[in-house]
This record gives C-alpha cells, structure tokens and sequence, in this order.
C-alpha cells in the first residue's frame, strides 16, 4: 500500500513537491515539524527507531562533510580558484587547485542534491505515518523495516552499489569533463601550478573557426571519416556476414560446424593479438608486400598504411575480417527461425534463390535484427581498438591540427588530444559532439525501426 | 537438375574454402613465426618476406618464460584482472538485471533512460578524471591492477542489457507462485533465478573475463611507466610499436602465441553459450 502511494507522489511534477512540503508542514503534527529540520526525528518518536536512525546519521554526515570538506570547494566554482601558485625565495607555494574545485565542487552540489531528495523522502514518511497511525493502523515493527530489504525494498538492496559506483566513476567524470568544455583546461593551465576558469562558449566557437589556428577543418574532416567508416563497417560487416550463413547454412554443404568454428577463432583471439598481427602483414615491410614484391607482381611496396585513401580502405577491409564472424553467428540463429515453409511455398511458386532472399530474408533479418543494427552502428562510431590498434590515425597530415590523421576517428583523435597533447578543453568538446554525434542518430533511427515495440510486451 | 546442384555446391565449397584461408592465415602466420629465432646468429628477428622460418627454433618462447622480461608477471596480471572483473561484474549485472526485470520502483524508467543517455557519452572522455580519481585511492602505477579492476567493475551496471532481456522472458508466474508460498524477493532471485539463468551467466562471465586481454587504452595509461602493472595487451603492443620492434616482432608472435591459446580454448569451450547471449541481445536490442 505505502509504496503505491510512494510511487505516485514521486511521480507528481515540481509544483506538486512543493504543495506536498508545504501542505505537510501545515497540517502535520509537532513531531512532523521538527522533522522538516532534524530529519527522522518523527519517526524516531514514532518508534521507527532504525528508519530515524539512518535518516539522522545522514543529515550529520551530510553536515560534517559540507563544513570539514564540501564548502571550501563549492563556495570557489563560480571563479575555479584566483590564488596563484607563486614561487616564494625557492620554496613553491600552491595556491588553489582549479581541477580539485571543480571536481569536488560538482560532487558537492550532488550530495547537496541528494540531501534534498532525502529530505523530501524522510516529510514524506513523516506523513505517511501520522496517516497510518490516525487511520488507527499499527506501524510495521523495526524487524519488519530492516527485512524488507530483502522482498519488497530488494531492489534498493540490488541497486545500491551498482548506482554507487555508476556515479562515481561514470557519472561525476562525464559531469567534470562537460564542465571542462567550458574552461581553458589545456597544457597552458594545468593544475595546480597553473589556475584554468570558465571560457563560456568559446571552445565550441574554436571547433568551428575555419582558419589556421581553428580547428572547423579537421573537426569536419574527422566527422566525415566517422561517418562514412561507421555506415561501411556496419553496413558491408552485416551484409557479408548474412551471405556466409546462408552459404554455410545451405542444404547439401557438410562439414558446417568446422566452417563455423574456423570464422569463430577471429572472436575468441584477443584483438590486440590479432590485429597487430594483421597490421604488420600489410606494412611495407611486411608479408604480403614481401610475397607481391617476391612474385614480380609489383616493384615498389603498396602503402597500405601510409597512402591515406589506400589505408582507410584497407582498415574497412581489416575490418570485415574481424566483423564477418560476429554477423555469421548472430544470422545463423536469427536464419533458422525463419519458418520453412515460407520457402516452400516460394518455391512452388517458383521463385529462384535470390528472390526468395529479397523477399523473405532480408525483410525478416532487417526486421529482427533493427535494433542490433543500430547498436553496431554507434559501436563502430566509437570504434576504438580497429583504428587504433592498426594505424593509430595515421597517415598523419599537416593540414590537419592537434596530430589528427587522415583515419582518425572522433574517438581516437579524443584520445590523442587527451592523453599526447594534454588539449583537456577541446578534448572535452569532441567528447560532447561524440555523444550529440550518438544521441541524435539513435533517437532518429530508433523511432523508424520497425520492430520497436513495447518494452512490457516481453513479459 | 541436379548437375546444377552439383556445380552450385561445388562453388560454395570452393568459396568456403577460400574464406578459411584468409580467415586462418593470420593465425598460420603467427605461429609459424613465433618458431623463427631473433637471435641474429640463427636468423633474424623482425619483418622478412618469407612465411616458413628457415631454422625451428624454440628462441622466443625460452626469452619469454625464462624471467628476461616481467612476461610472467604482466600475465597474472591480466588473469588475476580478467579473474576478478568476470566474477564481480556478473554478480553486479545479475543484481542490476533482476531488480530491474521484476521489481517497478519509483525512477525505474528514469534510471535505465539514464544509463542509456551515459552510455552514449565516449569512455575515453573520462580518462583523466578516473585516473585522478584512482590516484587518490593510490591506485595507479603500482596499485593499477586493482584499480583496473575497480573501474571496470564500478561502472558495469550499465551493461544489463542482455541479462535483462534474459530475465524479462523467465515467466513471472515462477515468482509470484514463490512469493504466495511465503519466499521473499532475495530468496526466489537466489534460489529460482539464477539457477535457472545458467547460459545467461556463463555468457556474461565470458564476455567480462575476455575484455581485459585487450584492454590497452586504460590499462597503458593507469599503469604508465610502471613495467610489472602492464597487463600483456600494454606490454606486447610496446613491443611491437617500441622502435626495436624488428627484433622483437617473433617475441610479440610467441607472446601473443601464449597469450592466445587458452583464451582461445575457454571460448571456444563456451562458444554455445556465447552464441546464445549475442543472438538473444541481437534481437532484443
């Protein structure tokens, strides 16, 4: 009962949270007002002790962390510090430290803000109580309070340490390099010897300056190649994966799970083995070079890696090595769930096998497999250890800024940036237009997907 | 009719047998030059033009294993990371999965909208921020491989995509029959649901124990500098990008050897399980 109630107060807009606070206080009880400034102090009174307990080990937590630690970063975000660190008679004097302000100042403002969604919880179940009790009800024992964590409270049990540990490792950095997007948070101004403050918009106005020292060319140049490498990393991969299961799923092939088993070795060696293997094969010193060089067939090494057209086609080539595999797995099952007489009835129809593949298959597959497609996509988007791995964006070009090469991704240029040119800022931007890059191409494709259906449908 | 038969699957046969060639050549390649010495009296270590070593030597396997490199140590690491991630991240994804499948709480939708807004942020982009964060902890360079293991922990709630979907097709009656019989929600999750969810598990362990073996981005740089926490995905691509790389390029081979074989053996032995879990996440999205 109490947690349907829960749900649906929780779910009221703004104004309503304010009207429950407000209403709260009015009508409830002196135990109930004094909780709205010593949290759980009601329940305590009440006699739900271990609920009042926590609630009041929070609040004093919460107190002891904002004076001890939480202010003095908070209280300085606006300006990110203005305390040079200075070198007095050769003895270094750090002042503040702008990558410690913003980073504590933003968890800061989290707690804060979870503080007050406890706080909202705890006038809550002030109120639910003094309802239950004028109802004449009993309250549910201390016993009962503590075990329903493990039945109909579980999922805060389950969840805790998940979302904790979401938060802090997921949530708190991408909100600290957001913030970082707006600072001049580059080599110029590293902390703590350097201060780096607020800059506004002018990092995303860089992005896409056109000129000499903007970074507007390569910005779209490496967006371009993204794109391009994403829609043909999917799209061939899914498309030759298909093929090779229905060549292998065919009536009459024998030896089908040694041809199986063969593509499937790509999947289970570790990529960096592989791939590192593969990149020597094509360099120009390397196998296939020596053996074309060898036979006569060419005089001079092909560039595999160095000529910048020819290394985007042969990593795209590379990749449909490794992606074959996957897709074959992935279509083998989906193409055994196609009902046979579907076929069947085709055939008598008279219908030759391409027919039946353009008309029966392929809308299947793309049905089913809508979804994946997508999800493949915005992988191939951030496909870090292919390009990396192979040519690490090379070949480099002069014409483009920050050491981007001609088969950067946004992702491995990020990289770059971060960790060769310490470029924190703009970085920090990239990562911002990755995740617009994602987001939008998601929510487009997802909402013309076909096979979206109702998540409860499931069930 | 049946000619045409013939030649049709005598076509097929020939193109599968193409495709094994290409797909097994690398691999081919990769042994047999792991067999090639590096010492320049036997034969040369780095890039030739020939496929078959002239001399079989056992050179770069007795460089690996005899001590001359921290080999052995930046193998158990990467077992002792993969060890550790598989068995926290699936006790992880399975909580996140069932609370998430059968149980509706307040700010579940908000919560798994979240997640999926956060997946779409680059990991990269957090990079200096973990590591900052790590260092605080003392978990960098010499600490790097617990604290490897803590943020790839941390973070994997995120990835219950396919377990819950694996859940959600377990029919709720189980539960609330259960439930009726006076079991609480932990008791049927432990004793109903996850022996039920066995191929579910073994897919997700397998996929949590393969990722560290490749894990070069993050490991290279929690670890910088620090030889003896590289796991073997930063200190073979060292060797095969370090500038001497001619002479270590058998090394990497009979490294890479070493490191292959029984990653490779694990899934093929689980290769069922696998299979299940990605065509299973392939349809439901």
């Amino acid at each position: 009962m109490g947690k349907n109630k829960n749900r649906k107060t929780a779910g009221f807009p703004v104004t309503n949270v304010f009207a429950t606070v407000g209403s709260t206080f009015v009508t409830g009880d002196w135990k109930t007002k004094v909780s709205y400034l010593i949290l759980g102090f009601g329940q305590l009174l009440r006699g739900q002790i271990v609920k009042g307990l926590a609630y009041m080990l929070m609040e004093a937590g919460f107190i002891w962390y904002l004076v001890t630690f939480g202010l003095k970063y908070v209280s300085k975000i606006t300006t990110l510090g203005t305390v040079e660190t200075q070198k007095i008679s050769r003895k270094t004097v750090y002042g503040d430290n702008s990558f410690l302000i913003l980073l504590f100042g933003l968890l800061t403002l989290f707690i804060i803000l979870f503080f007050v969604v406890i706080w909202y919880m705890n006038i809550l179940e002030n109120r639910r109580e003094e309802e239950l009790i004028k109802a004449g009800k009993n309250l549910p024992s201390n016993k009962k309070v503590v075990l329903s964590l493990l039945d109909s409270n579980f999922d805060k049990t389950l969840l805790a340490l998940p979302v904790l540990g979401v938060f802090v490792f997921t949530v708190l950095p991408i909100a600290f390099m957001v913030c970082v997007a707006f600072t001049n948070y580059d080599k110029n101004h590293q902390a703590p010897t350097n201060l780096f403050t607020w800059v506004g918009f002018e990092n995303f106005k860089n992005l896409v300056t056109f000129g000499s020292s903007g970074f507007g060319v390569t910005f779209f140049k490496v967006l371009a190649w993204t794109l391009v490498w994403a829609l043909f990393a999917t799209f061939i991969d899914y498309f030759l994966g298909m093929a090779v299961a229905i060549l292998i799923n065919k009536k009459g092939i024998k030896f089908k799970k040694l041809w199986r088993t063969i593509l499937v070795i790509t999947i289970a060696v570790p990529q960096f083995v592989s791939l590192l293997y593969v990149m020597k094969m094509f360099a120009n010193d390397g196998l296939i070079n020596g053996y074309l060089i060898k036979w006569g067939w060419i005089n001079s090494p092909i560039p595999f890696w160095t000529n910048p057209m020819l290394a985007r086609v042969t990593i795209i080539v590379v990749n449909i090595w490794i992606g074959i595999p996957y897709l074959m797995l992935i279509a083998t099952g989906l193409l055994m769930n196609i009902p046979e007489d579907l076929y069947e009835s085709a055939r008598i129809d008279g219908a030759n096998g391409w027919q039946m593949f353009k008309s029966i298959t392929l809308p299947y597959m793309l049905f089913v497999t809508g979804p994946f497609l997508l999800t493949q996509f915005t992988g191939n988007l951030n496909n870090f250890n292919v390009i990396y791995l192979l040519t690490q964006g090379k070949p480099q070009s002069m014409s483009l800024v920050e050491n981007a090469g001609s088969t950067d991704l946004l992702i491995t240029w990020l990289y770059k940036m971060t960790v060769n040119n310490t470029n924190y800022r703009m970085a920090a931007v990239i990562g911002i237009m990755v995740f617009i890059v994602t987001a939008v191409t998601s929510l487009v494709v997802y909402n013309m997907l076909p096979s979206v259906k109702d998540e409860e449908g499931f069930q | 009719m049946k000619t045409k038969r013939m030649i049709g699957n005598a076509i097929s046969y020939l193109v599968l047998i193409i495709i094994s060639i290409v797909w097994l050549f690398p691999f081919f390649g990769l042994v047999l030059q792991s067999f090639r010495s590096y010492d320049p009296a036997v034969e040369y270590g780095g890039m030739v033009d020939y496929l078959i070593p002239k001399t079989f030597s056992l050179d770069n396997y007795r460089f690996i294993l005899s001590g001359e490199t921290n080999f052995l140590i930046w193998y158990k690491n990467t077992i002792i990371i993969a060890v550790f991630v598989s068995i926290l991240q699936t006790v992880i994804i399975l909580c996140v999965s069932y609370a998430l499948s059968r149980m509706r709480f307040a700010g579940r939708t908000f919560l798994m909208r979240f997640w999926l807004i956060l997946g779409m942020f680059p990991g990269f982009l957090t990079m200096i921020c973990l590591y900052f964060l790590l260092k605080q902890f003392g978990l960098t360079q010499a600490g790097a491989v617990p604290g490897l293991i803590l943020v790839s922990v941390a973070s994997s709630g995120m990835g219950y995509y396919v377990c819950k979907g694996y859940f959600d097709t377990i029919p709720k009656a189980l539960d609330e029959a259960a439930m009726i019989d006076g079991a609480s929600r932990a008791r049927v999750f432990l004793t109903m649901i996850i022996p039920m969810s066995k191929p579910i598990i073994i897919y997700t362990a397998l996929v949590a124990f393969m990722a560290p073996w490749c894990d070069y981005v993050f490991a290279s740089y929690v670890a910088f500098g620090h030889d003896s926490s590289f796991n073997v995905a930063v200190a073979m691509t060292r060797w095969v990008w370090t500038n001497d790389y001619q002479g270590y390029f058998t090394r990497f081979c009979a490294g890479g050897i070493l490191v292959a074989i029984p990653v490779t053996i694990l899934f093929m032995c689980l290769q069922k399980y696998y299979v299940e879990g990605v065509t299973g996440g392939a349809v439901k999205g």
